[in-house]
Order: C-alpha cells, then structure tokens, then sequence
C-alpha cells in the first residue's frame, strides 16, 4: 500500500514527537514501538502501558431488533448480553468458517457497538449490512467517529481513577459505561488484549489528544509508558489470545480453533452458520483435525508463524504466531498440531527452524495468566 | 544516531575496524539495531571457520523478526563476543562497543566497503 492511501490516527503528531517507529497495519500507520518493545511489554506486566488502538474497526446496531439481528448475524448470544455488559464473539460464514472475532458492547437497550480487527472492519460491516435485510435494525459505520485509547496493566485502576468520577470498582470485566475521562466524554470499558487488567476508552478523535495527554501525566509516577503493537502482540500471545490472520481464519470453525464455547446453539432463532458449525462441534468433539497448542522452546531459537512443527522427521502441525516471551524468557509459540501430538507433555514435538529440528514443549495454553 | 569515523561499513548494515595485526572486529551498526529492535538471540559463526565477503554466517533473531548476519570480509574467525551471546541486548544497547559480533583475520577485503559519512547517507536513504 502507498503512502498515500495510508491511514493515520488523531494521535499520528504526538506518536512521531515521542520518536516512535511506525509501522504499517492493515492500511493503518501505527506505532509499532517508541523505545524497546520487552520494556514496553513489562511495564504493562507489572505497572502500566498506553496504547492507540484507534485502527480498530467500530460499527454501531440501533433499533427495536438490534437484539434479534445480531443473534442472527453472530454466533453468540447477543441479547442475551445486559446493557452496560460486552461480550467475545464472532462473526461467521454460512459454511462456519470465521470472518472475525468482536466485542460486542451493548450500549443501552437497543443500541450495540461491535468493535471489528482493523483488517476485517469493512468485510464485517457488509455482512452486517447484508444480514440486517428484514430486521427493524440500523447498522451505522462509526470507524470514523472514535478514536480508542488503552491503558492496560496493575496500574491502569489507580490512573484512571484520579481522571474520572466513574465507578471503577463496580465496573466489572467486560463491561463498559458512558462517563467523563479527564474532562472528555468517553465509553470507559474494562477490557483489553494484554491479559492484564486494563480499560480501553472510545471517545471522539477530536479529544484524543488531550486524553492521551491526560492519561500521560497522571501515569507519570505510576510507570505508565507508551506501547506500541509489538508489544501488543506478545502481551496477548503469552495471554494465550488469538489474532485473526494467524490463529483464526475463514478455513476454520470457532470450534477448530478451540473456541466453540463462543457459539451458542441453545439461543433463540437461527444464525448464520448454524448447520455447518453443528457439524464442527460434532467432528471437534470425535475427531478433531488440529488442536491449537502452546510450545515452549527449550533452546533460544525463535519460532515464527508458518514454520511447520515435527515429530520422528514428520510435519504434524504449523506455528500460527512465536516470538520470544519477556515474561517467560523464552521463545514461546501457537500452533495447530495433529490432535495424537496435542497433549502437554507429549515427547519429541519440535519446530523446524529454518532447516533445524528444535525441541518444544507442549504445553496448555495460556502461557501466562495474571494474579487476581 | 551517528556512525564512529574510525570504522568502515557494509550496505548490509556491518561495521568493521580498523585492521591491527591482521584482524579487524565487526559488528552491525546502530541504524541497523534500531530496525531490529530488541535482538533476543546472536548466532555466531565458529571460532576458526571461514567467512566469505557478502554471504551470510549467522543471524539475529529480534522480537518481531529473523535476520542474516553477513561477513563484510573473507577470512577467518579469530575470537566471537561471549558477551553478546550471553546478553543480546548489548546489540542494541552498545552496538559500536560491547555489543561487537565476532573478529576475522582478514584475506582480502571486497572494493566497497563504506566510509562513516558514505553509510550516513546510504542508510539514510
């Protein structure tokens, strides 16, 4: 993609004045890092970090059967959702296979906003579009109208609490609120992609700035850096978290990607990809093709996605994402692997380093799951 | 960022000493750890084994990426940095100094290496 045609969030200026190292993004040019990404990826461990995530795609559903055109759009049970409550799913195709995974807020009774990867936002949008025809529902592209801010890690309670009056404490994971951040409107929601305790906060991209801004100085004694999507990605890797493009894709079901607990049959009406994801459940469950697992490297070389995993000189599966692990001081690594090399523990499982058989470690995911 | 006078450069990002003895040392240059970002992991070549101008004889392995290690000269490799096996961050962090990469006795030098202010530009560009 040409520069041109590359797209910049509100916060482009104060990015480049902090001396970061952009990078392009599904059409987006965003932070990649501002100094080292390990001491980026540590500080969300263990303090705070704060990121631009205004990439993400952001679609608004209105109207009296807002409910019943996302039950029929997405595999989850959306109305069953409690307003001020969000929700993890996914959009599929009538053949199962995944288009995306979302979150779903519900704003109000008959007012949802479903948040899209960057890279899919406008395939979501047109299905959404396509899968409302006959519903009493309006489906609004607000990519435009949010900028979103992150700031995730131990820390991130204390910091926006001395910026907004909202109750913080009574906002539960997975759930979002209208309130005033640092004297700006925003949706304060309490999720995140780093497996820490975080908020991620949408508020107009005219008010990004100073919020951002905001969030800086009231980090200052905290350890509130700024972080990029490099750090981004092995925050969520080590979280055990998935990222379309390399753990989900649309040649596979939410139950390949050992998922299928997104996909809620018992809700009510029919939805798309009901039939063919009736039929992955049954073969995930008897006989399933490759399970998603995590390796743990016991050498130092770094596994990266599309590698191909072996065991006894054969290809038995393919790394989806690796790299080496801050938290863990190891490279660490997804990959989907015949279900008889699947289990943790499983002997003579290695990946093949571009021509050298490594050893791996099977191991359960996640690779890191934070203290409550 | 600035590139130190007294060495010389390769286009694929090496930095080379001045030759005492017969043997110069060589590492990858600040521009070139920057683009890296945080190298978690040296391969080096072998004490004694050969190294041959432009073709590759080890790799850095950086959170986001892989990358190969080429020898800016022909010859042999004298003494490797432990350190820097030991600890890559010291890549980033002193990439003209602790962070150097291996030391050859050099046979013969190809006609293109860089002058500091040549690689300035080319680096830049």
């Amino acid at each position: 993609m040409s520069s041109t045609d590359t797209r910049r969030t509100a916060l482009d200026a104060l990015h480049r004045s902090l001396g970061a190292t952009m990078t392009d993004f599904a059409g987006w040019d965003m932070p990649l890092r501002y100094g080292s990404e390990r001491d980026e990826h540590n500080a969300v461990r263990t303090r705070a970090g704060l990121f631009d995530l205004s990439h993400m795609g952001e679609i608004t559903v209105t109207g009296p059967q807002a409910a019943a055109l996302l039950d029929h759009a997405l595999v989850g049970d959306i109305g069953g959702v409690k307003p001020g409550r969000a929700r993890y799913t996914m959009i599929c195709r009538e053949d199962g296979g995944i288009l995306d995974d979302l979150i779903v807020y519900r704003l109000a009774e008959t007012e949802y906003m479903v948040v899209a990867n960057a890279s899919n936002a406008q395939v979501v949008l047109d299905a959404l579009v396509e899968r409302s025809a006959g519903f009493d529902a309006e489906v609004r592209d607000d990519r435009d109208a949010y900028a979103l801010i992150a700031v995730q890690g131990p820390e991130s309670p204390g910091i926006l609490a001395s910026l907004t009056a909202a109750d913080l404490d009574g906002l539960k994971y997975y759930a979002g609120l209208p309130g005033t951040v640092a004297g700006v409107p925003a949706l304060i929601a309490r999720t995140g992609y780093t497996g820490e305790d975080g908020f991620e906060l949408f508020v107009k991209p005219e008010h990004a700035v100073e919020l951002w801004q905001a969030l800086t100085k009231a980090g200052e004694g905290a350890g509130l850096v700024p972080c990029g999507l490099s750090c981004r990605d092995t925050l969520r890797l080590e979280a055990g978290m998935p990222l379309y493009g390399h753990e989900l894709s649309t040649s596979l079901t939410p139950f390949d990607a050992g998922l299928g607990r997104v996909v809620k049959f018992e809700k009510e009406g029919d939805f798309v990809g009901r039939e063919a994801l009736t039929e992955a459940a049954a073969r995930a469950g008897a006989n399933p093709p490759r399970v998603l697992v995590g390796l743990v490297a016991e050498g130092r070389r770094v596994p990266r996605a599309g590698y191909a995993v072996v065991a006894g000189g054969t290809v038995i599966g393919e790394v989806t994402s690796g790299a080496p692990s801050p938290t863990l001081g190891k490279p660490i690594a997804m990959a989907y692997v015949d279900a008889a090399h699947s289990a943790p523990g499983t002997p003579g499982v290695g990946v093949d380093i571009r021509g050298t058989h490594e050893p791996y470690e099977v191991v359960a995911l996640p690779f890191y799951k934070r203290q409550k | 960022m600035s590139n130190p006078q007294e060495l010389r450069y390769s286009k694929e990002h090496e930095w080379l000493s001045a030759v005492e003895d017969g043997v110069a040392t060589i590492g990858i240059t600040e521009h070139a750890a920057n683009a890296l970002g945080d190298v978690v992991f040296v391969q080096l070549p072998d004490v004694g084994s050969a190294v041959t101008a432009g073709e590759t004889c080890g790799e850095l392995e950086s959170t986001k990426s892989v990358s190969d290690l080429y020898a800016p000269v022909t010859g042999e490799v004298t003494e490797t940095n432990e350190d820097v096996v030991n600890d890559p961050s010291l890549v980033n962090s002193a990439p003209f100094e602790g962070g150097w990469l291996f030391k050859v006795r050099v046979a013969e030098e190809p006609a293109d290496l860089l002058s500091a202010d040549e690689y300035t530009t080319f680096s830049a560009g």
